[in-house]
């Protein structure tokens, strides 16, 4: 950014569950901008004030963290914001969120900052719960031991916002208000010379001319750096003095870490009785709900119930909104026919271009529906009870206790599911969850089992709950799947260093529905705007892939000059359907059929599977065009599925024996064939990178199994 | 001297040694459980494997097998 006068910059920092994101939303108003940090998946938000004597204030959010020591990349961000390190810009002030009620542990972060001689204010918030949990706190005290601008406020209510302004508007003019000598004196003399050595190491720019700041640099490095660390841009040299330092240190029996942290209890606890007071606590409200909502039968019966819900609405409430969305699009589809001359550009535009549109805010119900639950169970605090309660299970998979909420929207759709791994902060439990979840039984894939199964079992003939035993059996098969490879990949790819589960359980809050809202929206808007962009372009290539070239009127009864596989002939036969047979993905499916083949799918079923990338729920449709019945057919009809038994190969054989159909079962339930995935996870992970290797792993999963039902069952006589 | 694990619901310690990983010992002292600083069970989740703890009003929790390395003395 080069603008000729800058627009002065506040950073928005605190630990989580301090009412940071309410700060921001209330502070910012509906004008912020969601990006990501430059480099990392990690996003931030970007909104603007409007401040007496300045103008225009740019105002971001730092993630929420107890401490800036780190050991992930995600972590490590937190101090690069806050103190303006390589590559993000450094803000003029930081207005640290403090939770009035966990007062000391919140002033350990704003220790941290003081030492980096950071401009802060001190953003005392939740102090109308003070009463309620018996603590009282002087602010002039807190000010005075401090000695930064503190102001308390209630951020949900904009309780003291006015005098927020104020203050951050005082530190931009004067930032020397905010200015503080080094506040604690380390009990112990070692340390100090660790300090000093490895303050020599700690890059010039970083410290950036102010020489307290290479002291606080090197305690950050003495707590951060370590072997198994995943921070970014740490000079070798500083590395290896670190663990000089630290061996040295250990083998004369002393613990460096806890000789800083204790430095700054130290002074906290020296100081807190100046301006905090405590009364005994009573039995909190939390503690009454947690009894019963984290109580093992009742708690976990409850959990189910309102999984049960949460899976419900995705699933099935959902629906009659897409239905909507779906008559909508057909409808401005069919009226664009009616107006406009027929030709590339109508085909273009109708099944191109608003089918595409149509394709990609079609995800939009669920996505929603899943944001309100997430924004409700996240702001009241459920959403952590939820990883105390799995954590156990999911462990056990290597994936993390909130991993819980995607695995299961996944049984709906892997768009929204995907889009729900941001409940987890680190970036390996979320990659780890992204690469399972498409494994899941979506319901794209419900039509496809549910002609295959037909197939299997002709309903006429079927014995009670024998389909549906199946269907259940297709459920079971992708869950184990899932749970495999999330075991598999969590072990060898995304095998990461071991990260302590510690997490606060918060007290129970009541929502703040604007937040919801705007997240809700925000997600929306993110997904239509990046993945909807590549759903639309892949959907105008599908478009193309299956109707173009288009077949000469007079060709089309013959066998193509050039075709390459002898079946055709046969094919041949069949009305209608040609174009599909004659366009991209027609060629393309005829030249798969020899990795096909081993699997029991003839050419067919190759550009079925071609047309099921679009979305899974296609295979049907295009299974119709592809055997020459009417685009207007009804899917489900038993016409398609008199046509499938009635499929033969060259020689005669019937195509879709019951094995055939297993192993195009088990094709279904473990290739990604799905754009709308790849993209969403393109978008996400914000490089081609893991969109690629899902796709491939997923496919060649696919291939494997396949070729074992059907080979396996051909040579055991089935 | 018990692991925190050993400890009963409900039960009141104060932290003697914390043992275990590294970014663990960090975290966990970070967010205020120092030698000496009293620490509670609040409740363990069987299922979960997890146990829930308060350290200076706040509530944290932690997995057995890192609890078994913190240890403490029962108070009074």
């Amino acid at each position: 950014m080069t603008i000729a006068t800058r627009i002065p910059c506040v950073a928005i920092a605190g630990n989580p569950n301090t009412g940071k994101t309410t700060l921001f939303n209330r502070l910012t108003g509906a004008r912020a901008k969601v990006g990501n940090y430059p480099g990392v998946t990690v996003e931030r938000q970007i909104g603007s004030i409007e401040l007496e004597g300045f103008g225009k204030v740019q105002v971001m959010d730092v993630p929420g963290t107890y401490s800036l020591s780190a050991r992930s990349r995600e972590e490590q961000l937190a101090i690069q914001a806050v103190a303006g390190l390589h590559p993000l810009e450094k803000p003029d002030v930081v207005v640290c969120v403090v939770d009035a009620t966990q007062l000391v542990r919140n002033l350990y972060l704003v220790l941290q900052l003081i030492e980096l001689d950071t401009p802060i204010v001190c953003a005392l918030n939740m102090t109308d719960r003070l009463k309620v949990t018996g603590q009282s706190i002087d602010v002039k005290a807190l000010k005075r031991a401090l000695g930064v601008p503190v102001v308390p406020i209630v951020a949900p209510k904009g309780t003291g916002f006015e005098e927020l302004r104020q203050a951050i508007g005082e530190v931009l003019k004067d930032p020397r208000k905010a200015h503080v000598d080094w506040p604690w004196e380390s009990p112990e003399p070692l340390l100090e010379a660790d300090v000093l050595t490895v303050g020599k190491e700690i890059p010039d720019d970083w410290v950036g001319g102010n020489e307290r700041r290479r002291r606080a640099l090197a305690l950050w490095a003495l707590l951060s750096v370590e072997e198994e660390d995943e921070l970014d841009s740490i000079p070798e040299a500083l590395r290896n003095l670190v663990a000089r330092r630290r061996m040295l240190a250990d083998a004369s029996g002393r613990r460096i870490e806890e000789e800083i942290i204790r430095s700054r209890y130290g002074w906290l606890d020296a100081h807190s009785p100046g301006f905090l007071k405590e009364s005994p606590q009573s039995l909190s409200l939390t503690d009454k709900i947690d009894r019963v909502l984290l109580n093992p039968t009742v708690g976990f019966a409850l959990f189910i119930a309102f999984m049960t819900v949460l899976f419900q609405s995705i699933f099935a409430w959902a629906d009659p909104l897409i239905g909507w969305i779906e008559v909508l699009f057909e409808w401005l589809g069919d009226t664009t026919v009616a107006v406009m001359p027929g030709g590339f550009f109508r085909d273009l535009l109708v099944q191109g271009l608003i089918a595409g549109v149509g394709g990609v805010l079609v995800f939009l119900p669920q996505i929603l529906l899943l944001f309100f639950f997430i924004g409700l169970m996240e702001d009241t605090g459920y959403m952590t009870r939820i990883a105390y309660l799995m954590d156990r299970v999911m462990r056990l998979l290597g994936l993390h206790g909130r991993a819980f909420v995607p695995m299961l929207s996944g049984y709906a759709c892997a768009v929204p599911a995907i889009l729900a791994t941001r409940t987890m902060e680190r970036s390996r439990d979320r990659l780890l969850t992204m690469m399972v979840v498409p494994l899941m039984t979506c319901s794209a894939r419900l039509p496809v089992y549910g002609l295959l199964i037909a197939a299997i079992i002709p309903p006429d003939h079927a014995r009670p709950f024998t389909q549906g035993l199946l269907l259940t059996g297709m459920y079971l098969f992708s869950t184990l799947i899932a749970l495999l490879a999330a075991g598999v990949l969590g072990r060898t790819v995304l095998k990461g260093s071991r990260v302590p589960f510690l997490m606060e359980m918060p007290p129970y809050r009541l929502p703040h529905w604007p937040s919801i809202v705007r997240m809700m929206w925000q997600r929306s808007s993110v997904f239509i705007r990046e993945a909807g962009t590549i759903i639309l372009a892949c959907t105008v290539g599908m478009w193309f892939l299956l109707s173009y070239p288009k077949a000469p009127e007079t060709e089309s009864a013959q066998a193509p000059v050039t075709s390459p596989i002898s079946s055709d002939e046969k094919a041949e036969h069949e009305i209608g359907g040609s174009d599909l047979r004659n366009s991209y993905a027609g060629r393309l499916g005829r030249s798969v059929e020899p990795i096909l083949k081993p699997l029991g799918f003839d050419w067919k079923i190759g550009v079925g599977l071609i047309g099921a990338f679009a979305a899974r729920e296609v295979f049907v449709s295009t299974m119709a065009v592809v055997y020459g019945l009417d685009d207007g057919e009804d899917e489900t009809s038993h016409t398609l599925r008199s046509h499938i038994h009635e499929q033969r190969w060259p020689d005669g054989r019937v195509v879709y024996t019951p094995l055939v159909c297993f192993s195009l079962m088990a094709f279904f339930a473990l290739a990604c064939q799905c754009m709308s995935t790849v993209a969403v996870v393109k978008r996400e992970t914000g490089s081609w990178r893991w969109p690629i290797f899902l796709f491939g792993y997923t496919t060649a999963m696919a291939w494997v199994a396949s070729f074992a039902i059907y080979q396996g069952g051909t040579l055991l006589g089935f | 001297m018990v692991s925190l694990n050993h400890l009963t619901s409900g039960a009141q310690g104060r932290l003697v040694r914390l043992g275990g990983d590294r970014a663990f010992r960090r975290r966990l002292m970070e967010l205020g459980l120092l030698p000496g600083t009293p620490v509670r069970l609040v409740r363990r989740a069987e299922l979960g494997g997890v146990l829930e703890i308060e350290v200076r009003r706040s509530r944290l929790t932690v997995r057995l097998a890192e609890a078994a390395e913190v240890f403490v003395v029962a108070a009074e």
